[in-house]
């Protein structure tokens, strides 16, 4: 058995040892040196471009807008965002040159000589500021996209609450901070032109690349190497990199290696949409929710790029693990002068699962009773229907989460055990004389879709192959991209597991389009349930050839394949590898092909935006606890206990390193992650000053996985991937209000943020 | 080196079979090399480096390699760029994230803010060195049982780190782990298979096991 | 193009001398290089040449003078946390120093450089302060003597000539009896850049105070001694009031600002509470006795 198995992972051993090459460790022969000269303004226009006439530019490769043989756009949703900026200016560090030289100091130098010279026009930097429209700079109202969704009578529901409670939430940028930059390579050729680099997605590059130079399929290569992170980040963004290098590339007739510094990448690529997400919500005494009208609007930036989709994702997920019967869910994409914002794990989902999260906690203060509860009371359980009319018919762990993540906390004996502490406590919270350290602990439960939103797996379709190599073992060809989370190693176990061989016998191709499928892209927790799902079905298909092959070949209809034998009964015919091999030298190839298909009882209404959202939803529940410095509001988290059901896990260990690490990138996103803006630059683009958690800041924490399998999933996997990145902000939150009575309706919880929050709260009980 | 060798070098690089990857050094187009003159100042004999290349002679893992750089040129910028050692990451450039983590006269420093020319005559320690034969070190074992990697990118400069950390503490208690490891940066999260993977190697290296 | 900068490697202090006397100015003086080394990779340091002291051993070393201990501008971070006698007699020279990034910066930063940078920021500083220590700065002209709280005379400005080097910091020992302090206030746990260090110092007689001296960093453009706090809590009877006076009195002593770090409202209530923590750990402290 590999699946359930903690197996050697696939690329550990060259990660351990240096021995892997990523893309900034690859030099070429003859290879130029490319950077990105970008905008100094928000909005505005280029004015003139000077080039100092006593610098030598001979050495240098200039490429503007004009030298792009298609379109000037990055092929993805709208044809919005211009590859290099031609004329008008929508945000800071936006890209209007390109240069490229042999070395990098000649590079730093031409760049100081040129000079380009602006126009600026008043920016719109904020959500507030894009609703109020007192500039346009996108359609006629600043608004991107819309969705509306909802079912019941949200009228009728309120009218029915015996209390109707309102919050508003505000969530900030977040940068994915994959630790290795971005970077690209594009090597001209007389076939094809070829790239290769830190990707998600080699078939959006793919795209990209074939319209900005009219190339078709076969003269653009796009391959993935050793990547060093990418977090949603290397989703979209790589592929203006990707044509920004192709460009160059093309211009110098020579290899260009384009590789950000992290300034420039913090400065210029996509991060988490900031929104602002207002609640109203009516319930019962009881606690019942009865009604609930949700308003979300997500900041986009400056050009469409994936908003759209990050929304639909936000909306849907906008009242959480909930049931309720009356909902109204408006939700609205905005224009901003800012870099645009774009995929990061979770996508659309942390933003949400914040809001509804303390919406709970604020609904349970107001009526006087339990949060757990009120949780209790109103989750969403298998037979119940969703916001968007779907009803769970399977796989639904979330009363399993949630009772394992209360106990294993031991939840509620500490809530009772601090509130009593600190109804004991006589002085007030900013009394520094006395009491200093306070605790608090804090519950949350959320889910998140698994795969594409609505038809998209349905129209995708994903492909997966697998080939017999010559020495008889499997090889699996997908363009799923091992990013760290394990794509290679859990491919092989699924393999092995069907073909009852050993995991080491199965080798994973590179994600190479010349060599690979579109199995889709790397992303929305999709890579296990939906593409491991389909090299599941292509292993049933080689096994299926083989079977009736050697059914054949020894005349022997009842012959079933067990650990890696062609067995009658207890007798061994024959070792897998030697039919294999058989069968390959009889027939040329073994290759089997497979495609997605979408569960038939899955059914989506595009228009109307209802019915099944998700073929499948993965569910966790976290308990933080938390000491509060009420000297310095540092809040420090003590624990992390969380539950998660991802349907069955692949490779346990692999699992358990994905919720940890979503964890931590929430607990970063809940109490450090900001930027700092200044006219719509990004003041703190460094390492230094971007605050992400360190070994110090990173808590205990206990994961617990539960498995409810899924039953159109690899051996009932679910997906894992953004699940974890939900639950620790508003878990953490929750115990910073138990422990200090500061509701904070803000992230992160910085401590100036903790700060005023107290402060309010000390003024109003001394009002 | 052999053909053989050199194929199943490639193939882990993960770029294999691109005849076009024969990587090469950079050319920075400065042709002038010399060693380091002995100026006169104020009556004092100092050494000078530079502005040109300047000759110097690294001990990297026990071996000594000569390397033309600049003076200016950082270690991490002398292996990597000279030298092809590649392990060690540049990813912050500003002395945080600890990607760059190499052991320098038995310390762990960041190599972006160490001089090539200043690591001269002592032994420089990259996580290249760790294998030993065909194995796996204990330490390097120990991230792979506790899957102490995600991405990779952090994985060079954090292991080093964790060698330096138990090269001067062999018997840590969990704490002093985690208070002793804050000089690598992880976005994978993974900081709690590294905790664990520098308890196992200490609890190795305790028993008095030879694991390699 | 730009020049690509020289590096001179003197070994011993009159070389030093040497090179800053003939071409003070243009000279950038390199160390650990875990400032200085972070400005050049990022093209902020156009057109210096370096003098890189790493290798003058005669900077190095920790002395005991009697009622002082002599510290060489060189010795590291991770030096100062080993050394018995640190330990002993400055223990927050230790707490500084194990709050300083990491151990990859401990092993290579150094308590001369952290002086030089000049940075309101730098951690070691209000130790240095508290303990009212005296800097040696030698130049070829000779040698001079500069307390450390008149060293200086600006934001990221001192008292230094172009041609003269921080060669020691001379800090005086806790005295018998003397309770000494160092709380950082980071934007993390690890590798933070502090929003409000302190390190105080205090001597009791009873329950009155016979002397006490507070080094904040961070509030305002240098390093500084909250001296007027300071005067109202000589001599005085330390009770939960008089707590509450000084926590006022610091807060408004401070001058912060709001940078990308942190708020100038933040900044002067935290250094309030954090003074507090220091008269509580001695009423504490006394009750405990």
């Amino acid at each position: 058995m590999a699946v359930g198995k903690n197996i050697l992972r696939k690329d550990g051993y060259e990660k351990l040892t240096g021995a892997a090459r990523y893309v900034d460790d690859v030099t070429l022969e003859g290879m130029l040196y490319g950077k990105t000269i970008r905008s100094r303004i928000a909005r505005g226009r280029i004015k003139s471009i000077a080039y100092d006439a006593a610098f030598d530019w001979s050495q240098i490769v200039i490429a503007d807008y004009r030298d792009i043989p298609g379109k000037n756009y990055v092929a993805l949703i709208e044809d919005d965002q211009p590859l290099l900026a031609e004329n008008e200016i929508r945000h800071y560090a936006e890209p209007i040159l390109l240069i490229a030289a042999a070395n990098k100091d000649l590079l730093e130098a031409a760049a100081h000589h040129i000079h380009i010279e602006y126009e600026q026009w008043s920016p719109v930097l904020s959500i507030e500021d894009a609703l109020a429209c007192r500039e346009i700079i996108y359609g006629t109202d600043n608004i991107f996209k819309r969705f509306l969704i909802g079912r019941g009578d949200v009228e009728e529901g309120f009218a029915q609450a015996e209390r109707i409670i309102e919050g508003e939430y505000r969530v900030p940028h977040q940068e994915q901070l994959y630790i290795e930059p971005q970077g690209m390579i594009a090597i001209p050729g007389n076939e094809a032109m070829t790239l290769m680099g830190s990707m998600q997605c080699p078939y959006y590059i793919h795209k990209a690349i074939k319209q900005l130079f009219h190339l078709n399929d076969e003269q653009v290569v796009v391959i993935q190497m050793t990547t060093g992170g990418g977090f949603g980040g290397k989703e979209e963004y790589p592929s203006v990199i990707a044509a920004h290098a192709a460009l160059l590339a093309h211009k110098a007739q020579r290899p260009v290696k384009l590789i950000y510094d992290r300034a420039e990448d913090i400065a210029a690529t996509p991060k988490r949409h900031p929104g602002v997400i207002r609640h109203r919500t009516g319930v019962r005494r009881d606690g019942r929710m009865v009604a609930s009208e949700i308003d979300l609007v997500f900041d986009g930036g400056a050009y469409v790029t994936l908003t759209p989709v990050v929304l639909s994702r936000g909306v849907i997920h906008a009242l959480g693990p909930y049931a309720c019967d009356n909902v109204r869910i408006q939700a609205r994409a905005i224009a901003t002068n800012t870099p645009p914002n774009g995929a990061f794990r979770g996508f659309g989902a942390p933003q949400v699962a914040f809001a509804y999260e303390m919406q709970m906690e604020k609904i349970a203060a107001e009526l006087g009773m339990d949060s757990l509860e009120l949780r209790r009371i109103n989750m969403l359980r298998e037979g119940d229907t969703t916001a968007t009319g779907q009803t769970l018919i399977w796989s639904v762990g979330s009363e399993e989460v949630l009772n394992e993540a209360v106990e294993r906390a031991n939840y509620q004996a500490q809530r009772l055990a601090f509130s009593q502490s600190h109804s004991s406590i006589q002085t007030s919270t900013t009394n520094h004389v006395e009491a200093h350290k306070r605790r608090g602990i804090g519950l949350s439960f959320f889910l998140h879709g698994a795969g594409f939103t609505g038809s998209g797996e349905a129209k995708m379709k994903a492909q997966a192959g697998i080939e017999i190599m010559a020495n008889g073992h499997p090889r699996v060809l997908s363009g799923s991209t091992e990013i760290g989370q394990g794509t290679r190693t859990i491919f092989s176990q699924i393999v092995a597991e069907e073909l009852s061989l050993d995991f080491s016998a199965v080798e994973i191709e590179e994600p190479d389009t010349s060599r690979v499928p579109d199995s889709g892209p790397t992303v929305a927790s999709r890579t296990c349930m939906v593409v491991g799902r389909v090299v599941q079905m292509a292993a049933r298909e080689v096994k299926a050839k083989l079977l009736h092959f050697v059914a054949e070949r020894f005349a022997a209809p009842e012959v079933e394949l067990r650990e890696g034998k062609f067995m009658v009964a207890e007798k061994a015919l024959a070792d897998f590898q030697e039919m294999a091999c058989e069968y390959v030298n009889l027939f040329g190839e073994l290759r089997c092909f497979a495609h997605y298909a979408s569960p038939p009882e899955i059914e989506w209404n595009e228009e109307t935006y209802s019915g099944d959202a998700y073929p499948v939803y993965s569910w966790g529940a976290e308990v933080a606890e938390v000491e509060v410095d009420m000297d310095t509001y540092e809040v420090t988290v003590v624990r992390l206990t969380t539950a998660q059901d991802i349907g069955r896990a692949i490779h346990p260990l692999l699992a358990a390193g994905q919720i940890e690490g979503g964890t931590l990138q929430a607990v970063g996103y809940g109490l450090l992650e900001e930027l700092v803006w200044d006219q719509g630059r990004i003041i703190n683009n460094r390492l230094t000053n971007y605050i992400i958690p360190t070994a110090l800041d990173a808590p205990d924490m206990e994961t617990i996985i539960v498995e409810k399998a899924y039953p159109h999933g690899p051996f009932g996997a679910k997906g894992v991937g953004e699940l974890p990145i939900n639950g620790a902000a508003p878990a953490i939150a929750a115990a910073v209000f138990q422990a200090t009575g500061a509701f904070l309706s803000e992230i992160p919880i910085t401590p100036e943020r903790l700060q005023a929050a107290i402060e309010k709260v000390t003024t109003d009980e001394h009002r | 080196m052999s053909d053989e060798k050199n194929k199943s070098d490639q193939q882990k690089s993960g770029v294999s079979r691109r005849s076009f990857l024969k990587a090469s050094g950079i050319s920075l187009g400065v042709p002038l090399v010399v060693g380091h003159r002995v100026i006169n100042v104020n009556g004092q004999e100092v050494k000078l480096y530079g502005p040109t290349k300047t000759s110097i002679t690294l001990t990297i893992n026990g071996a000594k390699q000569t390397v033309e750089v600049e003076p200016r040129v950082t270690l991490l910028e002398a292996l990597r760029h000279e030298l092809d050692i590649t392990g060690a990451k540049r990813v912050c450039d500003r002395a945080t994230c600890g990607a760059c983590t190499m052991i320098v006269g038995g310390k762990a420093v960041y190599s972006c803010t160490v001089l090539a020319i200043e690591a001269q005559g002592k032994p420089i320690t990259t996580v290249e060195s760790l294998m030993q034969g065909e194995k796996l070190h204990p330490l390097q074992q120990a991230f792979v049982d506790n899957d102490g990697q995600q991405c990779g990118y952090c994985t060079p400069g954090f292991v080093m780190a964790c060698k330096a950390f138990l090269d001067k503490n062999p018997s840590p208690t969990p704490e002093e782990v985690q208070k002793g490891l804050g000089g690598n940066l992880c976005r994978c999260g993974t900081y709690m298979g590294v905790r664990a993977a520098v308890l196992q190697a200490a609890t190795m290296h305790k028993g008095g096991k030879n694991h390699g | 193009m730009r020049q690509t900068p020289t590096v001179q490697s003197p070994l011993t202090l009159n070389e030093i001398y040497a090179a800053l006397a003939e071409c003070a100015g243009d000279l950038k003086i390199i160390a650990g290089g875990t400032d200085l080394m972070v400005l050049a990779n990022a093209h902020q340091l156009e057109a210096s040449n370096f003098l890189d002291i790493w290798r003058v051993d005669e900077l190095r070393g920790i002395s005991d003078e009697g009622d002082a201990l002599r510290i060489g501008a060189l010795t590291t971070y991770t030096q100062l946390i080993r050394a018995p006698l640190i330990q002993q007699f400055i223990p927050a020279l230790v707490a500084a120093s194990r709050t300083i990034g990491a151990v990859q910066i401990q092993n290579r930063g150094t308590l001369g450089g952290n002086i030089v940078n000049a940075s309101p920021a730098g951690d070691s500083l209000p130790v240095l302060a508290a303990y009212d220590a005296a800097l040696e700065i030698g130049s070829q002209r000779g040698t001079r003597r500069v307390a450390f709280n008149e060293f200086y005379t600006g934001y990221r400005r001192t008292v230094l000539a172009a041609d003269e080097l921080v060669i020691a910091a001379r800090v005086p020992k806790v005295k018998a009896g003397e309770r000494d302090f160092f709380c950082k206030v980071g934007t993390r746990r690890a590798q933070a850049i502090s929003k409000i260090v302190m390190s105080a110092k205090a001597q009791m007689n009873a329950a009155s105070i016979a002397s006490i001296q507070i080094g904040i960093g961070s509030v305002a453009p240098t390093v500084m001694r909250a001296t007027q706090t300071e005067a109202l809590l000589v001599g005085a009877t330390l009770t939960p009031d008089l707590i509450e006076q000084a926590r006022q009195m610091i807060a408004n002593e401070v001058t912060p600002i709001t940078d990308l770090r942190s708020t100038e409202h933040y900044r002067r209530s935290v250094t309030g509470n954090v003074l507090t923590k220091f008269l509580r750990q001695i009423i504490e402290g006394a009750e405990a006795r």
